[in-house]
């Protein structure tokens, strides 16, 4: 418990930091494209994890949404960076985002059973969590591009029910 | 007018419970981004609802143990309702997508 709270605990302040770290220049819509493309494959890498390692139904279909519904995000946002002729622009956000995860994802691989399957949905609730949070007061409000803008706040929207989605199989789980 | 209207009746009823095929509707329920619109339908036995959905997610139109109909990014789907009652249903894959539909004898 207290190793999953420190790790989400420092994704907190990494995404903080790394918004603080911007200062007032708000991240540019290549940067933002960066980061929330870099958090769908994140969650997309968790959910094949998942998949591999989880015994539970609940769990891997939960898992299985995930996969679909980031895989489908992502591939709008790719489809938008190449109408708008945006390049993707790598930033600490991201490099923060992508470290965090391999952390995590080293730290599932030594869990098993039902174990596992806590850990790994306490871990998206928290996930979620932070990305929302990321979206509604960053990214979102910097978002110059309004097809960015409108792609943002449907992925918010399809996350708070990820999220909502998490805690539901979290409190079956129990 | 008056008259008509039972003779049809009474043709109806003869052709043994087919539920006025005549006059079945098609009763259509957008999504878009993740929400079912109208939310709240009320339909009659024989009636088709016909979601369309606009986002380009996977949802379903799942009633717990009843209709589960799968609804493909940026299609349609239908589903004849063949019995009266009152049903909740949900999308399966994002379960705080919520709709009611009220079907009618």
């Amino acid at each position: 418990m207290t190793i999953r709270l420190t790790t989400a605990a420092a994704v907190a302040a990494l995404l903080l930091g790394a918004s603080g770290a911007f200062g007032n220049d708000k991240p540019t819509d290549p940067q933002i494209a960066h980061i929330a493309y870099t958090a769908g494959v994140i969650d997309i890498e968790a959910a094949k994890q998942a998949i591999a390692t989880s015994k539970n139904r609940t769990v891997v279909e939960f898992a299985e949404s995930m996969l679909r519904d980031h895989d489908s995000v992502n591939k709008q946002a790719l489809d938008l960076v190449k109408k708008l002729n945006v390049t993707p622009e790598d930033n600490d956000t991201s490099k923060s985002l992508s470290q965090a995860a391999e952390t995590k994802r080293q730290e599932l691989a030594e869990l098993k059973g039902a174990e596992f399957d806590r850990a790994y949905i306490e871990h998206e609730i928290a996930y979620h969590k932070q990305v929302n949070g990321a979206l509604e007061t960053l990214l979102i409000p910097s978002a110059q591009n309004a097809e960015l803008k409108s792609l943002l706040e449907t992925g918010l929207k399809l996350f708070q029910g990820h999220e909502q989605h998490a805690e539901h199989v979290a409190a079956e789980l129990k | 007018m008056f008259t008509s209207r039972a003779a049809i009746a009474a043709l109806s009823m003869g052709a043994a419970a087919v539920a006025a095929p005549s006059q079945a509707e098609t009763i259509e329920v957008t999504i878009d981004r993740l929400v079912y619109s109208p939310a709240e339908i009320e339909a009659k036995v024989g009636d088709e609802i016909e979601w369309i959905n606009r986002d380009a997610l996977v949802h379903t139109a799942t009633v717990k143990g009843g209709a589960d109909v799968i609804l493909a990014a940026r299609k349609s789907a239908r589903l004849l309702l063949q019995e009266p009652g009152s049903f909740d249903y949900i999308c399966r894959y994002h379960p705080n997508m919520k709709g009611h539909i009220t079907v009618r004898p």
